[in-house]
């Protein structure tokens, strides 16, 4: 399980145990029009071998999340605050050398375009290689060898010709593939994907997602896996993560996310997405106005100007307070429990269908 | 190509199928053929990139027929070719009964004002020197449409219509963000009041909250002012959310059309079912209905140079040599519902329920799922190595 669901363990520290646990993580970008506050205290955990889902609009802050986890922010423009704790060791003010030799061997990345991801001017094989080669001390040719393997585990026909391709050669597919590969050279611990099919057809989507879970089994990392779309984490997820406007507002597993949400933007994810066997004749409900900008986010919940139950909690306490995220499964929301299971089952489900 | 065939079987079963309705824009065999230039020292065309292969479609006055598949597969060239921003190859175009294959820019004037198209980038496709007024007004000026009360009165109407503030008529594009400039896109369209409009991709480019508004509107569009639409997209959710009709391409050809229901519920052809199975669905109630588990190899073959016969036969787990030989025509099917077309030999049951054995053709998947059964981790999924088999062979044919 990703996020601790007992409340005893909502401890402000990193959990004991988590294999990932980030903790009041706030990442801020100096920009010619001011201070974007692209993450604003963000905490989560994540144990070996589980997947972690976060959904959010684009903008949301979900990559830059997971780019400070990897420690791939410009310094000069970046200001990190908070903790990473990557199996007992602190990351966010860790040197250079002792980030660059956890990526690519402890924690790796799928990025989303592969076409821009890998390099137009090295072979395929010679990039996945290239971390095997650094971090293992393995020679060329062990390389190599170790790029035919993994190409071959990620389903690539003829492995020992198109090693020596150049990703140019490849189909959008099996650049993805050839990204996977590369990402788990070196059998890492912890596996970012950065909205891994978005650019895919679904037909070769669905291999992906497969491909992605069986190898969870088979090598055991715990997975990040970011996106927009609510279909593709819930077949691979364990636990979600809704970001909005840098914040986390509601966690907890995919089962009860997906079949009792709680806050309204989750609602509103829900309703303006159209589904397979859903009703046709039955609107959309999308989400009025647009996302927040990050330069100046609404005070109180930066959802409040968006949201349609602001009138429930009252006393205009949403555009003043913000409200708390628990670290079990919750909403950052002001509405109590009660009225949040009776809005959802009397006006949300239904529509849902 | 298949149209001659299908050309003395479909129709018939199509027309009998056909509820009232003027037929708007018929197509017929349409086909497009990029050449592919290549050689030296004089380029010289070599090969050509069979994007649209074939086509029959029929829309009908005020209904919204959907058409879908992945990329490659021809849907958007289709969509240029209807709208005659591409010059088809062969094939036939007719909008309410008049040949406009290809008919000249002065004699498509007056057609082309009732056919109107909406782009799938809306930054790209609008001018970022014109503000939204000049935008807007711009149809109405060439073809020198004067409405009643004047043409800026006519644009705060349209802007109003799509749910936009009138009093931006004097900002530019940049000042509007991505769901807003699509709705901008759509105010153009409606400007001439179109009997058809070609939707491109028109919401694939939007984050998810503001997909719905778009999809919304535009389905307002369409009942309120009786328009009808050609809706081109990949997402199979929102085309069905979206379309009566649908028809599913795969490789320059229609492979299945049908009304919405039949597509959805009751799909023939085997690459519909695999395109279905692979939409990943967030399952909102506990244990819904198991549905079935397909999962192809690879990915689209080039067009370039496309499969003999059948051209999913590469990557279909039913594939046998009548595939490779012949080519199917695109017929209704015995127990198919009327006007539910399909093109394959070997057709599917009609039901989209979990089957009794996944099909697994990715060899990498097969052989992990495999390893896993044997030591126990995962069940259910133990015939892939057989599937593997098949689609190897099938593969393996000229």
């Amino acid at each position: 399980m990703t996020t601790m669901t007992t409340p005893e363990d909502a401890a402000p520290k990193a959990a004991q145990g988590a294999f990932l646990s980030v903790r009041d993580l706030y990442v801020r970008f100096s920009t010619e029009d001011g201070i974007v506050k692209a993450v604003d205290g963000l905490s989560f955990d994540l144990q070996r071998g589980q997947t972690l889902g976060i959904v959010g609009e684009s903008g949301s802050g979900k990559s830059v999340t997971n780019l400070a986890v990897l420690g791939l922010h410009n310094p000069a423009t970046t200001e990190i605050a908070g903790e990473i704790v990557l199996d007992g060791q602190e990351l966010t003010g860790a040197s250079n050398r002792t980030l660059e030799r956890l990526r690519g061997n402890r924690m790796a990345m799928i990025f989303q375009d592969s076409l821009t991801a890998l390099s137009p001017y090295y072979t395929v094989g010679r990039q996945i290689a290239e971390p095997y080669v650094k971090h293992r001390g393995a020679s060329k040719r062990e390389g190599r060898e170790r790029a035919i393997e993994m190409l071959e585990k990620v389903g690539i026909p003829q492995p020992r010709l198109r090693v020596d391709d150049y990703p140019h050669q490849f189909s959008g597919g099996m650049r993805q593939r050839a990204m996977i590969a590369m990402a788990l050279v070196c059998n890492p611990d912890l596996l970012i994907a950065d909205e891994p099919t978005t650019a895919l057809d679904v037909t070769v989507q669905a291999q992906i997602l497969d491909l992605l879970s069986d190898l969870q089994q088979e090598f055991g990392s715990a997975i990040i896996l970011i996106t927009h779309d609510l279909g593709v984490v819930s077949k691979v997820a364990d636990d979600l993560l809704v970001m909005y406007a840098g914040r986390a507002v509601e966690r907890g597993s995919t089962r009860q996310l997906l079949t009792e949400p709680q806050h309204p933007y989750t609602w509103g994810l829900l309703g303006s997405m159209p589904r397979l066997m859903s009703d046709v004749n039955e609107q959309l409900t999308p989400i009025p106005g647009a996302p927040p900008s990050l330069l100046a986010p609404p005070p109180g919940c930066a959802f409040h100007p968006r949201c349609g139950y602001t009138d429930l909690v009252g006393g205009g306490r949403c555009a003043v307070q913000r409200p708390d995220l628990p670290l079990g499964r919750g909403s950052a929301c002001h509405l109590t429990d009660q009225q949040k299971r009776s809005v959802f089952i009397e006006t949300i489900q239904p529509r849902l269908g | 190509m298949s149209n001659d065939i299908s050309l003395s079987k479909a129709p018939a079963a199509a027309r009998a199928a056909e509820p009232p309705g003027e037929t708007l824009l018929e197509v017929r065999g349409l086909a497009k053929h990029f050449p592919v230039m290549g050689g030296f020292p004089f380029k010289r065309q070599v090969g050509a990139v069979k994007a649209v292969d074939g086509v029959d479609l029929t829309v009908r006055a005020g209904e919204s027929f959907g058409l879908v598949g992945e990329s490659g597969c021809g849907k958007s060239t289709t969509g240029r070719l209807v709208t005659r921003l591409l010059e088809p190859t062969a094939g036939s175009i007719s909008y309410r009964g008049r040949d406009i294959t290809h008919a000249s820019r002065k004699e498509l004037a007056p057609v082309r004002s009732e056919i109107q198209m909406i782009f799938q980038d809306p930054y790209s496709s609008l001018n970022p020197r014109q503000t939204v007024g000049t935008i807007i007004r711009g149809p109405m000026e060439i073809n020198g449409i004067e409405p009643p009360g004047g043409r800026e009165q006519r644009v705060r109407e349209l802007l109003e219509t799509v749910g936009l503030n009138p009093e931006h008529y004097n900002r530019f594009p940049h000042e509007f963000s991505g769901g807003q400039r699509q709705r901008i896109g759509v105010a153009r369209a409606l400007a001439l009041e179109p009997k058809l409009i070609v939707a491109d991709e028109p919401v694939s480019a939007l984050d998810v909250s503001i997909q719905a508004q778009v999809v919304n509107l535009l389905q307002q569009v369409q009942r309120e002012l009786g328009i009808a639409f050609l809706f081109i997209a990949h997402d199979l959710a929102i085309v069905r959310h979206f379309s009566e009709r649908v028809a599913v391409m795969y490789l320059g050809k229609i492979v299945e059309v049908g009304d919405r229901d039949s597509i959805y519920l009751r799909p023939r052809h085997p690459y519909t079912h695999a395109l279905l199975s692979a939409v990943p669905e967030a399952d909102l109630t506990d244990g819904g209905t198991e549905r079935e588990r397909i999962r192809l190899a690879g990915d689209v073959p080039s067009p370039v140079n496309p499969p003999s016969g059948c051209h999913f036969r590469t990557r279909c787990w039913k594939a046998t040599e009548v595939c490779a030989a012949e080519e199917p025509p695109l017929v209704r099917l015995g127990g198919s519902a009327e006007g539910h077309l399909t093109a394959c030999h070997h057709p599917e049951e009609p039901t989209i329920t979990g089957r009794t054995e996944d099909v697994v053709l990715d060899p990498a998947l097969a052989a992990i799922e495999d390893a896993l059964d044997d030591v126990g981790g995962v069940d259910g999924v133990g015939d892939g190595e057989d599937f593997q088999d098949g689609a190897g062979s099938a593969a393996g044919r000229p």
